[in-house]
């Protein structure tokens, strides 16, 4: 027992509670949420802290021991994406402070930025799938919430497509809960895992197997991604940059979590499905990076090819990869915000978001422009910076499982994300200067600030990627081999 | 044209107390028969669309001056603060102690700290409801 655990839950909430009731004063809010906020990374740095040393932490909701009761489970993957979460989220919340406006603030926006951590957190740290759904939930609706919030035409377009499919999908995790309970008895996740171990995964798991995979593949973007270009350019920067970062990993998280603790035993059939989208995810996601020359889209389909190549390090499913995808997974939730915060500057200081009608804006924004080619870099994974590490060992550990096709197409689409994100600095940056920014430079040093608190992160990540690697090795093992996981729940 | 709703205005009237009786025994009998915070707090948030739907919106609200909205938010505040109440005593979040008083008129009474997370589930409710039902009837 370890009531530790529940902190980064009831942090947000009890925060988000209090914001409540003073949505009417702005600089209190702000206040209070900042403090909320830095409160909850120092609690995550607590749990990894205690993780590192002290292995497995578990808490029983409520006394009653699992599989009867809900158990809370932070291992190391789980602990430091809360860790990844807070850090980046307290970074977007900086940066609404001077981008999103005040209307907005006093439209509860505050909490419901709460909330969204206390579905993400909840998502990470629960043990037990059904209550992974309701995290979901808390999530998305907290999400609808923040992508509507402002009400211009374009939000309610896009909020309509997005809730739509997130109902659908969340249907079907229903469905497909019902249907595991139905064949299992269980809801627990180390439990289940044990009772489909006995079993043995065939026939109907295998269908639940896939149905699971869907529902996630939905809410993560992977190959289906069809509503993530349009509803990710819909909401105001800030929010823009939450769920870039944060939605989408939830859903990679919990493809992670099931398929190498559930659903392990025929990799030959989910593990290469996975792969396979994977594939799919990456060449579409590639082919819309290029294609459109609004700076949205290109971010949004950045976020899809990341998505992509996470999926290859899950299929190929060796302990190298797996360690792959937990570090790549830590970089590419803390430089995609990044790259959705530049992208917003970018938009703000260009006054548009076409790429052909920006240029020259290096003279009047070189921080700007130098922090968005870093950025670049990362996402590349150029060496010094943080998403080499994690590139690294995805494809060192695609080619020891013998993919050559999905780690062939995973090297190929980082010259994607290089091509698609260099366009947009050589166009944005260099070149002639164009009319539409041709008004007095716009002031965002808040804004700055909080984008370079991230950049001085990827720095670190990349360059102490040695002491990160003995964090992450650690999550890595317990995806490897689930006894692990199951020892440290069912323990008692 | 004025329309003459004296009928309906004195049903809701007596009605609205026999519905808000129901909300109260629905709410304390959860523990051992159907019943409980959800359903308690519908069925009295149905009490109080009636009355909106047999009075107007601001006769009823200069009543009953409460910021729904708020009242949603501090039914959030107290289930949270049963759970967390836990942590101050060393026991897992959410645990829940129930034991017999024999009170005064009641007798031997099984008391439960999980009836005020249910409280606060019901306030939820009621200030979710209300919320929804003046915020719609507001735009029209």
């Amino acid at each position: 027992m370890n009531n530790l655990l529940v902190f980064p839950l009831i942090i947000p909430l009890l925060t988000a509670v209090a914001l409540i009731f003073f949505h009417n004063r702005v600089m209190l809010q702000r206040w209070i949420n900042a403090a909320g906020a830095l409160l909850n990374v120092f609690v995550a740095g607590l749990i990894v802290r205690e993780v590192k040393t002290e292995g497995i932490q578990t808490l029983h909701m409520g006394g009653w021991t699992p599989p009867y009761g809900i158990v809370f489970t932070a291992d190391m993957l789980a602990a430091l994406l809360v860790l990844t979460t807070t850090v980046l989220s307290t970074a977007c919340l900086f940066y609404a402070f001077g981008s999103i406006g005040k209307e907005r603030e006093r439209h509860y926006f505050h909490p419901f930025f709460q909330f969204l951590i206390v579905g993400v957190n909840g998502s990470f740290l629960t043990g037990d799938l059904f209550n992974l759904f309701v995290c979901f939930e808390v999530m998305l609706i907290a999400s609808y919430a923040l992508i509507v919030l402002g009400g211009t035409k374009r939000q309610l377009r896009e909020t309509l497509k997005y809730i739509l499919i997130n109902i659908v999908s969340s249907s079907f995790f229903v469905a497909a809960i019902a249907y595991i309970y139905g064949v299992a008895g269980t809801l627990n996740m180390a439990h289940l895992s044990l009772r489909i171990a006995e079993a043995g995964q065939g026939g109907i798991l295998n269908v639940i197997a896939v149905l699971f995979l869907i529902v996630f593949a939905l809410k993560a973007g992977l190959f289906l991604f069809f509503w993530l270009p349009g509803s990710y350019s819909a909401p105001p920067t800030a929010v823009k940059a939450l769920f870039g970062a944060l939605l989408t990993k939830v859903g990679i998280y919990a493809i992670v979590r099931t398929f190498s603790l559930i659903f392990y035993h025929q990799p030959e059939l989910t593990h290469s499905l996975i792969g396979w989208m994977a594939v799919l995810t990456m060449i579409l996601g590639g082919i819309g990076s290029i294609a459109y020359s609004d700076i949205n889209r290109i971010i949004n389909y950045n976020v899809v090819i990341g998505i992509g190549f996470i999926s290859i390090g899950i299929a190929a499913a060796t302990k190298q990869s797996l360690d792959g995808v937990v570090f790549y997974l830590m970089h590419d939730m803390i430089a995609k915000a990044l790259l959705f915060l530049l992208g917003g500057m970018l938009i703000k200081a260009a006054g548009t978001s076409d790429l052909r009608q920006m240029g020259g804006l290096i003279k009047r924004y070189p921080l700007l422009g130098w922090m968005f080619f870093a950025v670049t870099l990362a996402l590349v994974g150029i060496p010094p910076l943080s998403g080499f590490t994690g590139k690294l060992l995805i494809i060192q550990g695609g080619f020891a499982a013998g993919q050559y096709v999905w780690t062939g197409v995973a090297l190929a689409s980082s010259l994607l994300v290089l091509y698609s994100l260099m366009r947009v600095f050589m166009g944005a940056f260099f070149g002639e200067e164009q009319l539409a920014a041709a008004k007095e430079p716009v002031q965002m040093k808040g804004m700055i600030s909080a984008a370079a608190v991230l950049l001085v992160l990827i720095v670190v990540i990349g360059i102490g990627s040695e002491w990160v690697y003995s964090f992450v090795s650690q999550a890595g093992d317990v995806l490897a081999d689930p006894g692990i996981y199951i020892n440290a729940v069912l323990k008692e | 044209m004025k329309i003459n709703d004296v009928i309906l205005q004195t049903v809701t009237k007596i009605v609205v107390f026999i519905i808000l009786t129901m909300a109260v025994y629905l709410f304390v009998s959860g523990h051992n028969s159907p019943g409980g915070g959800f359903i308690g707090g519908l069925v009295l948030a149905s009490a109080l669309v009636l009355l909106f739907l047999a009075f107007d919106t601001e006769t009823i609200m200069k009543r009953i001056p409460l910021d729904f909205k708020m009242v949603a938010a501090v039914g959030a505040f107290i289930t949270v603060a049963t759970g967390a109440a836990s942590l101050f005593l060393d026991i897992p979040f959410l645990s829940h102690a129930y034991s017999y008083v024999n009170l005064p008129v009641f007798g031997k009474t099984g008391l439960a700290t999980v009836t005020i997370f249910e409280l606060g589930v019901a306030l939820g409710v009621v200030g979710v409801v209300v919320t929804i039902i003046l915020s719609i009837s507001e735009d029209v």
